[in-house]
């Protein structure tokens, strides 16, 4: 059964491939990775669609009118903080464990190649989120003809670029099972208690304070401004700015490969 | 492809203050293949880690196909090929997959699904890693390794989970890279291994090269000084003492492993079998010309290499 190898068939020809392919063929693989792990897919898409449909429609909480609108902005900031945060974190964290960043950068991958297809990965299924719940909002009578969309798009960006950096900088540095718990807390205690499902102006006095400093409280604030046709307040994009420079900033120093 | 592909001189790596390499230094040429030979625990990955420049080191020269590897360069990178202990993939990927992403890196890739097929990773390759065997995960990053055809490979325990079938693909692999001119750095802590693939071995231990040299001039030296042989352990060697010839002795290293040293000639050989013969006992494995790399690591060590 062992092979024999024929003259030639290992003969070097070593060379880096197209950057554009590497990225492409990365960024698909994360992308595919994210949406086919149960647990990902729970965070990402069932748990906002499913408050998406189930608050637009039960009318349990009371919320201004439309309701499918007011619900939109909380389902998306949601959405972004599962998959820029919880979801990228515990990925980031078993993947160090199963090694396969230092895999890759034992190719002739680019250090800053491998970084970009992990954010490529990231904003591919934002991406996604936001086609599904749109889609699923506009069959619920939600008309986006009120909203500023371009304000929307900008914060889902700055949002996700907040919440990634510390979704990476918690993934980054510890054990995979204490990322695995760390994660999934942040995540719980920020949708309750961190402005997403909770608007601000309901949580007690000194909490709001701190809420509104918080990636979460600015996104959700921002998003369900926005989508009423206002404008986010310099605060919030302020914030975001400042989450994802600093975070950002500091996992660049403490990431560790393996 | 001219000059070393590997020069290492004087390597040290620490780890919180303690020396894990410790002054090492290795050559391997162009197109050869190099075993790092040493029981766990004696700086062969790290060695080996700082060579691909994965790792830094706290002192020395490295030199990979001409190259500094410690900024660990693109251009180097793309020209070698890296099979990291345990493999390295994300858990979910399916080896189609992982081979795919590696093989997407390279200019002039090996075709993915010949390399599944022959390294018998066909009916696995729709798997998830994380469900994969330890012996088929080593597989998949055995092809990772070779998939990018490098010049240069680093094989870091390439058998150590296999079963012999799968060691002999692996033996075969090597075979074939050395033959078409591909260099092979490898780690093993089998002997067989490091004696059937190696042109050269280094026999590394606490950090330091204890011995080096092709695998006959390993196992040769002194050899004309010593006769081995098994038998029942624990056999009273007086008698034979008394019956051998000025200045040779004997002793027993480990159990029923009997040594004779000193000038071993027909009257010596004819001393040992007849003692046996009077007490009964068949002497087995009996040879005076070549040494196992075992005997010639547990003299330079005073360890075994499989604990």
């Amino acid at each position: 059964m062992t092979p024999h190898f024929e003259a030639g068939t290992f003969t070097p020809a070593p060379g880096r491939g197209p950057l554009g392919r590497m990225l492409a063929t990365q960024v698909s693989l994360e992308t595919r990775l994210a949406l086919r792990q149960g647990e990902q897919v729970l965070l990402t898409l069932v748990i906002p669609l499913a408050l998406l449909v189930g608050l637009a429609l039960l009318r349990v909480v009371p919320l201004p009118e439309p309701r499918v609108t007011s619900v939109l902005g909380t389902v998306l900031a949601l959405a972004v903080m599962s998959t820029a945060f919880t979801s990228q974190a515990i990925s980031l964290g078993f993947d160090r464990r199963y090694g396969v960043l230092r895999r890759l950068a034992a190719t002739a991958v680019p250090r800053w190649l491998i970084v970009l297809g992990r954010l490529g990965g990231m904003a591919t299924v934002v991406a996604v989120q936001l086609v599904v719940l749109a889609g699923v909002a506009l069959l619920l009578g939600w008309r986006p003809g009120t909203g500023s969309l371009g304000w929307v798009l900008l914060l889902v960006l700055l949002g996700t670029a907040a919440f990634g950096a510390a979704g990476v900088l918690l993934g980054g540095t510890l054990r995979a099972e204490l990322v695995l718990a760390v994660a999934n807390i942040v995540w719980f205690v920020l949708l309750f208690a961190g402005g997403v499902l909770v608007p601000v102006a309901a949580l007690p006095g000194p909490l709001a304070a701190v809420v509104m400093l918080l990636p979460s409280g600015a996104l959700a604030e921002g998003l369900r401004t926005a989508l009423l046709g206002g404008a986010p307040t310099l605060g919030q994009v302020l914030v975001l700015l400042a989450w994802a420079v600093i975070a950002g900033g500091i996992a660049g120093r403490t990431v560790r490969w393996s | 492809m001219s000059g070393p592909a590997v020069e290492v001189r004087d390597l040290v790596v620490r780890y919180q203050g303690r020396a894990a390499v410790d002054g090492l230094d290795l050559d391997l040429p162009a197109g050869r293949v190099l075993a790092l030979l040493g029981p766990n625990g004696a700086g062969k990955t790290t060695t080996v880690e700082v060579c691909e420049g994965l790792r830094r080191r706290d002192a020395g020269e490295v030199r990979v196909l001409g190259v500094d590897p410690a900024g660990a360069p693109d251009a180097l990178r793309a020209r070698l090929g890296v099979m990291p202990q345990g493999g390295g993939a994300y858990p979910g990927v399916r080896v189609r997959e992982m081979l795919g992403l590696v093989a997407a890196c390279a200019a002039n890739p090996l075709d993915p699904e010949w390399l599944i097929e022959t390294l018998g990773l066909a009916s696995c390759a729709r798997t998830p890693f994380k469900r994969l065997s330890v012996g088929q995960q080593q597989r998949l990053a055995l092809a990772c390794a070779v998939v990018g055809r490098p010049e240069l490979v680093f094989l870091d325990e390439p058998t150590a989970s296999l079963d012999p079938q799968g060691r002999r693909l692996v033996w075969e692999l090597v075979r074939g890279l050395r033959a078409d001119g591909v260099a092979v750095l490898l780690t093993t802590h089998l002997m067989q291994e490091a004696e059937t693939l190696a042109d050269h071995i280094v026999i590394v231990d606490h950090g330091r090269v204890v011995a080096q040299g092709s695998p006959e001039s390993l196992t040769a030296a002194g050899a004309d000084r010593e006769l081995r042989f098994r038998a029942a352990a624990g056999m009273d060697l007086r008698l034979l003492a008394s019956a051998l010839p000025e200045g040779c002795t004997v002793t027993e290293p480990s159990a029923g492993s009997y040594l004779v040293e000193g000038s071993i000639d027909p009257q010596v050989l004819s001393a040992v079998t007849s003692w046996c013969a009077r007490q009964g006992v068949l002497a087995d494995d009996l040879r005076i010309a070549r040494r196992s790399l075992e005997d010639v690591f547990l003299e330079l060590t005073g360890r075994e290499l499989r604990s």
